[in-house]
């Protein structure tokens, strides 16, 4: 991305903030013990919790910050916070 | 043409014929008069512009923001505690590169809470971002507003800037002030036409936020933008004077400097009484000369270094403190002059309205021959 002066910026400027690199701590989901009930996007602040066709969820790591509030309110805790290697 | 007339109401003449579409201002002492006269001045249909009333400084410099990002021309006027009031917005109009233009009748800072004349308002914004012109006298303050809006919009540069001008001493007072015509104005000022505006067929957010990837860098353009402003006022400053005979090419200024040993540095109205006590000195046989900083951002270190090679020793004179250090233009001139080994000494005076007078500064040259320096100037002993 260039710098527009001003920090000046067209819709669409969040897509291109990748606000993942703010993360410390990186959500890892075991769809083995997943019940798929949905908590985890429900509750994301973000809104990065993505489902995929077959019920499944992932985090959008390009845009998860890492406050692990999927992992706290996960009821199968099947969500793991692990600190992030970068 | 030649009008005797008050500082504040030269200022606001000037602004008139400068057209700003949108000013917003709070009053205060002793920038009253500039805010007053301008509102009569919208009120009258003398100037069509928007005159937005607000409930403090930091709203009327907001209003500024908005207005000049959708495009409009903005000025606003404040001092002292109503800039203090202002700091955050400052930062956000200059991180937003919006070309505002604001006068600043310099005030001392409280508490303890005093209405008199001194830089420390202005300077205590140094690092805003915005560009900072002092004038001397009230043609100088007047001419300035000129050329802080043609340097400001040049779209090189897209910084906000203050005009200083000390208040009461030069905002307070009648001097004959030469007016353009509003032909003149025109003709050195065109339209103010920005490349980008917030507009409601083209949505675009300004000063959006930067992530730690951006930000560094953001800061890096805006530094660069200030250094670009020096080629700038020296362009406008030139053309000024092409056209009306008053030179603003040059962002120091030096007087009796080509064979002095001793070199006073010192902006604002405290140059006229310098210039008058070089005189003295002078006809006294004392090898004395003043340097006068006009623009204080971007701060001109290089062409003080060039102008001061060969000086013996300098003398700084500031009219602020950055408390627990010393006076700012003091450390600035320090750093000018790095390496070459020319004593510089600071000397903190005139604050809060404390009159200098010319004996004052024949007597801090005698304490310069001395070697002395970095001290507050005219201490009264028995008040400590």
């Amino acid at each position: 991305m260039a710098l527009a002066v001003g920090c000046r910026a067209r819709p669409g400027k969040s897509r291109e903030n990748r606000t993942g690199s703010w993360r410390v701590f990186k959500p890892y989901f075991d769809h083995e013990t997943c019940s798929k009930c949905g908590m985890c996007k429900t509750l994301c602040p973000e809104g990065c919790i993505l489902e995929d066709p077959s019920g499944a969820f992932d985090p959008d790591y390009a845009y998860c910050k890492g406050c692990g509030i999927c992992a706290a309110e996960c009821p199968k805790e099947a969500i793991t916070m692990k600190q992030e290697e970068k | 043409m030649l009008e005797i007339t008050e500082g504040s109401h030269a200022v606001a003449e000037a602004v008139r014929l400068s057209r700003p579409q949108v000013i917003s201002a709070y009053p205060i002492t002793p920038q009253t008069h500039i805010v007053e006269a301008l509102a009569e001045f919208v009120a009258n249909g003398n100037l069509d512009a928007e005159y937005i009333t607000v409930e403090n400084e930091l709203s009327a410099l907001s209003a500024c923001i908005g207005a000049s990002a959708a495009g409009s021309r903005a000025y606003s006027a404040t001092t002292s505690q109503g800039l203090a009031l202002m700091f955050e917005v400052c930062f956000n109009a200059a991180g937003m590169r919006l070309p505002i233009i604001m006068s600043i009748a310099n005030r001392a800072l409280g508490a303890p809470l005093s209405i008199w004349n001194d830089q420390q308002d202005s300077i205590s914004l140094r690092d805003s971002g915005w560009l900072q012109f002092y004038a001397e006298d009230n043609q100088e303050a007047t001419d300035l507003h000129y050329i802080a809006y043609r340097v400001a919009e040049d779209p090189s540069v897209l910084l906000p800037a203050f005009v200083c001008f000390d208040g009461f001493i030069l905002s307070h007072t009648y001097e004959p002030v030469d007016m353009l015509t509003q032909q003149d104005a025109d003709r050195y000022l065109p339209k103010f036409a920005p490349a980008e505006r917030l507009d409601m067929a083209d949505p675009v957010s300004f000063g959006m936020y930067a992530t730690p990837e951006y930000y560094l860098e953001f800061r890096y353009e805006m530094d660069q933008a200030q250094k670009k402003a020096k080629g700038v006022i020296a362009k406008a400053g030139k053309e000024f004077g092409s056209l009306f005979g008053r030179d603003y090419s040059a962002l120091i200024e030096g007087y009796h400097l080509d064979d002095a040993e001793t070199a006073i540095i010192a902006m604002g109205s405290i140059c006229g009484t310098i210039k008058d006590a070089v005189d003295e000195m002078r006809a006294e046989g004392k090898k004395v000369g003043l340097l006068k900083i006009r623009v204080f951002r971007p701060f001109p270190s290089e062409e003080i270094a060039t102008m001061l090679s060969g000086i013996k020793r300098v003398a700084v004179l500031d009219k602020n403190i950055s408390l627990g250090a010393k006076g700012a233009t003091a450390l600035e001139i320090r750093d000018a002059l790095y390496g070459s080994g020319i004593p510089v000494n600071g000397f903190v005076l005139g604050l809060g309205g404390r009159d200098v007078r010319k004996r004052d500064i024949k007597e801090i040259v005698t304490l310069v021959e001395k070697g002395q320096g970095d001290q507050f100037y005219g201490l009264k002993k028995e008040l400590l």
